[in-house]
């Protein structure tokens, strides 16, 4: 494996990859359904001390 | 036996450091040596003192385990005094080269020292004490693997003073925020494993279904920070009881690793383990929840992927080829919307509760803070465009933009999760004053102001003056033009640092006073209790 072959995979198939998982996190934050998820979740610390 | 184990152990330890001492190849390597032999031998002596052979009385395994949370924020407090204070020499020394004492506290070995006393040793320790705070009650779980917590935590501190009298020693790699020597490198890589395995085991045995942003934060920082320092700090020792090593990278790549490691100590070390601090602390304080928990997900997501591509912005104009340091600036420029993100969404945790900015004079400097984190992530992305950084590099304006995002950001919400942490610690009713908090609250804003002011407009003179060509193509000033320029300025700069060392003397103080149980009768502040009405 050389320098050339890592950088031609980054560019493409790396790049990718990288970019649907973030796209996909971002979906998944913003589902429907996902803001009473997401509201419960806020209030973890306020529940104690 | 109580310390049995870890007497023994630490004798072990100490004996290697008297043979290192012995066979050490450099006189410094000796020196050092030396010192860590003193080290250790005294925390054994003082482990021995407090041995018996008492049963070991039974542990709740519900309780929360606050012992290393409590040192480390007295640890935090005595760390930034010390950082804060040799920065303020060291700023002297610029302005007044006779303060350089040879050859232990000239600049070139006092800088380090300020740069890691306050970034490892100050913003270091208030993260793991907060980490360690936060992750217990998010996760409503006590720390994970006994003992491990204080292994962390004193491992820590060695590696600390390690690097320190390293420096002072004259022993460093000479890479930016990374100069300790690879066998201090060595015992970092432990102790952050061991980090790394308690906060994970905590999550792990969490007893809340979700893990709750900060923690993520906190555990994103933990192992890009492994991460990073393993690789930045590659390198071939010259003998193998000797201070001097090599790194396994040469010219343009090691350049890039140094800025690929030096740029994500500010992304993760100085940004996403403080957010994590604001996720909890300002919810906690204004008790509200964070405006938008969504947001906060993004602002995670999105400072992660970008973050990391952004350290060749500090390579412009150099042999790093153009197409990757066009990249460091384009990923730069995108942060702005992350931080400007995460910005938003700390300070509208405070909507329906604006009055407590007023009131509250912790909510004041955490608010203060976010704005700086603000304005400082504006700033960063502006100077790696090519062409203002063209004018800013290498001038003073970079550090006047490294400490508005330092003592504003870091320091200011360090500060306000120590103030809200250490009543509770010690399960005192409140603080031992707050009109202290709103001392320490303008003193350490104006002396931001003045040093970040200072610094712009030396900086940018600096730059101007460096670029200026008469019309026969001759630069119009030598260097040493400049340096006398910008003299004034150093000494205005080290007026507003000594304001901000002002400041922490005052909580340190205030802090001491709260462990110890007093209360300061004062007046309350204006707003902070209704007002009472006469009756009708």
């Amino acid at each position: 494996m050389d320098y050339n072959l890592m950088r031609e995979f980054a560019d493409s198939w790396g790049l990718l990859a990288m970019a649907l998982f973030f796209v996909g996190c971002i979906a998944f934050a913003l589902r429907p359904g996902g803001k009473a998820h997401a509201d419960h979740a806020a209030q973890i610390p306020l529940q104690d001390d | 036996m109580k310390y049995g184990t870890e007497i023994v152990l630490l004798s072990l330890f100490a004996f290697g450091a008297v043979v290192a001492a012995g066979f050490g190849a450099d006189e410094p390597f000796r020196q050092h040596m030396w010192v860590l032999f003193f080290v250790v031998a005294g925390f054994t002596a003082i482990l021995m003192r407090n041995s018996d052979f008492k049963p070991a009385p039974l542990v709740d395994p519900e309780a929360y385990m606050d012992g290393p949370v409590r040192y480390g924020a007295i640890a935090t407090m005595f760390w930034g005094v010390v950082g804060m204070l040799v920065g303020v020499i060291i700023a002297l020394q610029l302005a007044f080269p006779d303060l350089n004492i040879q050859p232990w506290f000239n600049f070139g070995r006092l800088r380090p020292l300020h740069t890691s006393g306050v970034v490892f040793a100050f913003g270091g320790n208030a993260l793991l004490c907060t980490s360690l705070y936060v992750v217990q009650r998010t996760c409503r779980a006590r720390l994970f693997g006994g003992n491990l917590a204080w292994f962390v935590f004193w491992g820590y501190q060695l590696f600390i003073v390690m690097a320190a009298t390293g420096y002072l020693l004259g022993i460093t790699e000479s890479r930016e925020y990374a100069e300790p020597e690879w066998y201090v490198d060595i015992w970092l890589t432990i102790v952050w494993v061991a980090y790394l395995l308690l906060f994970l085991g905590t999550i792990l045995k969490r007893k809340e279904p979700h893990i709750y942003v900060a923690n993520w934060f906190y555990l994103s920082f933990i192992v890009t920070i492994a991460m990073l320092h393993v690789v930045n700090n590659l390198s071939m020792p010259a003998s193998f009881l000797g201070s001097k090593s090599y790194s396994a990278f040469s010219g343009v790549q090691d350049a890039l690793t140094q800025w690929w490691y030096g740029h994500n100590a500010v992304g993760f070390f100085l940004t996403a383990g403080f957010l994590g601090m604001m996720y909890y602390f300002v919810p906690k304080q204004v008790n509200r929840p964070v405006y938008s928990y969504r947001l906060s997900i993004i602002h995670f997501w999105a400072l992660i992927f970008l973050y990391i591509w952004a350290g060749p912005h500090h390579l412009h104009y150099t042999a790093l080829p153009d197409w990757a340091q066009t990249l460091g600036m384009v990923f730069s420029i995108m942060l702005w919307m992350p931080s400007w993100g995460g910005m938003i969404n700390g300070l509208m945790t405070l909507s329906g509760a604006w009055d407590k900015i007023r009131t509250d004079p912790i909510v004041r400097m955490m608010v203060a803070a976010i704005a700086f984190y603000g304005m400082s992530t504006f700033e960063g992305p502006m100077m790696s465009i090519k062409t203002v950084n063209s004018l800013s590099h290498y001038t003073d304006w970079t550090i006047g933009h490294v400490h508005s995002g330092a003592l504003g950001w870091v320091g200011l919400i360090s500060f306000g999760a120590i103030y809200y942490m250490v009543p509770k610690l010690w399960n005192r009713p409140r603080l031992y004053s707050t009109r202290l908090v709103t001392w320490h609250f303008w003193l350490a804003t104006l002396g931001i102001v003045v040093y970040a002011a200072v610094m712009w407009v030396s900086g940018i003179m600096q730059g101007l003056m460096w670029r200026e060509y008469d019309e026969q193509g001759f630069l119009v000033y030598s260097f040493a033009e400049t340096v006398a320029a910008m003299h004034p300025y150093y000494i205005m700069r080290a007026a507003g640092g000594a304001m901000y060392l002002a400041g922490a003397l005052i909580m340190a103080w205030n802090i001491t006073m709260t462990i110890r149980g007093y209360q300061r009768e004062e007046q309350p502040l204006p707003g902070s209790a209704p007002a009472i009405q006469p009756a009708e």
